[in-house]
């Protein structure tokens, strides 16, 4: 459990993102306000309207332009950083996809809300599972202390990798609520994260002209695609050793654990529970916490967080849920007309592997209240077969 | 593979391939007008250095590129190019 110190603050979770990102000390932020990521770009607004930070903040007339801007910027060799939701996230989407095809390390907020229509602001995961194939790392982060310590990590992989970042924060449930978490300071983080410095002749610069995102006909398209999608996959090494690094050299706080029985963690996901569990829970984002609170002391359930959704780090998930009997997973989107996002990766890598029997279970859609109780249902039924998605809205 | 590329590197593209129609310059109708180098949209048509049986030095195209839009040979004044299906 963490121990309140001296260098904790109590904060928003917006808040503490948008103190990170002022630490971070990008060259260029570009936004346009979306509820509930307003908190994070407002406050950063307000840093540089004061005179606290000196990156450049300019101002979209939409979620396509601030995408746009951040792009061009980092096409020119410097730090850029953009924050969105929801709507904005979804008319966003083909500049998404350009950022990642043309590699450019570029770190994103996504403070997750449910889409339209009908129209919804409270949280869920559905928007960013839109974008879920466009070649970015997708983070996933439990609470405050875990979103701030992400964001530090994300630039300092892309920078190194040329793969875009986007961290996942439950929208309200993070971005609106009050913890104790530390903010590393600009020093820490410059010892971690070294100033960005693209590579020579690969950003546009007038005195050495090149192109990026050019034309790729069909005798190099796939190639680059398969390139980017390798990459992706080789990104698990780094993803998972900054973690390390991340954790032994800046001096913070964990998150807090809880932890009962074994617990392993990496820069992947969190396994707590016994090591031959009857029954797995698998979920992602701030829900973990309720799970933790519902499991408690138990040596027949397990609970696997997982923070990287892409790339999915099949061979690492596969050792931990290999010896369970039944695989709940628990997922606040849906692919509708299948099942569970995250469920239906989780069957895809058991495919062959194991005989557990894995359900989809569906939560916490537009903002619904995720319960104890809920939890406890899913516990439940958990051992009953099911190739469908099971929306459990009530208790 | 490398994906930021120099400027003026895309004519690795030989965009010949897409063509389904190609166009055949009838050398002993040209006048040498110009046109047909003017309304190219890929800027692959050429004056040559040889002269037919008019004394004009004729046009050609550079087929590695012309995707056969056939432009030119709607405009030339003269019926100098006709088109073709390109069989391969």
């Amino acid at each position: 459990m963490n121990n309140i110190n001296n260098k904790q603050q109590i904060l928003e979770g917006s808040r503490a993102i948008a103190l990170t990102i002022k630490n971070i000390r990008p060259a260029v932020i570009s936004a346009y306000p979306i509820t509930p990521q307003t908190h994070i770009v407002e406050d950063l607004a307000k840093f540089k309207a004061d005179g606290q930070a000196d990156y450049e903040y300019v101002r979209a007339e939409s979620e396509f332009a601030a995408a746009s801007i951040v792009l061009g910027a980092s096409a020119t060799g410097v730090r850029a950083y953009s924050a969105t939701s929801s709507q904005g996230l979804l008319l966003m989407a083909e500049v998404i996809y350009n950022i990642a095809g043309m590699r450019l390390p570029i770190v994103m907020t996504c403070a997750n809300r449910a889409v339209s229509a009908p129209i919804n602001i409270w949280n869920d995961q559905q928007d960013v599972m839109a974008v879920r194939d466009t070649g970015w790392i997708l983070l996933f982060a439990e609470n405050h202390q875990e979103a701030v310590n992400q964001h530090v990590m994300a630039f300092k992989i892309a920078e190194q990798l040329k793969l875009p970042i986007m961290i996942n924060v439950d929208g309200f449930i993070m971005t609106h609520t009050y913890e104790p978490v530390t903010i590393p300071s600009a020093e820490q983080i410059k010892k971690y994260l070294p100033d960005y410095k693209p590579t020579s002749g690969q950003f546009l610069d007038p005195a050495n002209p090149v192109t990026l995102g050019a034309l790729a006909t069909p005798a190099h398209y796939m190639e680059i695609r398969q390139e980017l999608h390798e990459d992706l996959l080789n990104s698990l090494k780094v993803i998972d050793s900054e973690y390390k690094k991340y954790n032994s050299s800046v001096i913070l706080e964990r998150s807090a654990s809880g932890a009962i029985g074994s617990r392993i963690d990496n820069g992947f996901f969190e396994y707590i529970g016994p090591k031959k569990p009857d029954t797995i829970l698998i979920a992602m984002g701030s829900v973990i916490g309720t799970i933790k609170n519902t499991v408690g002391k138990s040596n027949k359930i397990g609970l696997l967080k997982i923070k990287c959704f892409r790339p999915f780090p099949a061979d690492e998930i596969l050792k931990i849920i290999k010896p369970a009997k039944n695989i709940a997973v628990i997922d606040k989107s849906i692919s509708l007309g299948a099942i569970g996002t995250l469920a239906s990766e989780i069957k895809t890598i058991a495919q062959g592997k194991t005989n557990a029997n894995i359900s989809s279970f569906i939560v916490g859609l537009g903002g619904r209240d995720i319960t104890k109780e809920i939890i406890k249902k899913i516990i439940k039924q958990a051992g009953k077969k099911s190739d469908r998605a099971i929306f459990v809205g009530k208790a | 593979m490398q994906i930021v590329v120099k400027p003026s590197t895309t004519t690795i593209n030989k965009t010949g391939s897409w063509r389904t129609n190609r166009p055949k310059f009838l050398h002993d109708k040209c006048t040498a007008c110009s046109i047909c180098p003017r309304v190219c949209p890929e800027g692959i048509i050429y004056q040559t250095k040889k002269t037919n049986t008019t004394g004009k030095k004729y046009f050609e195209c550079d087929l590695t590129y012309c995707k056969g839009c056939g432009l030119c040979a709607i405009e030339c004044p003269f019926k100098a190019v006709e088109m073709g299906l390109d069989e391969k």
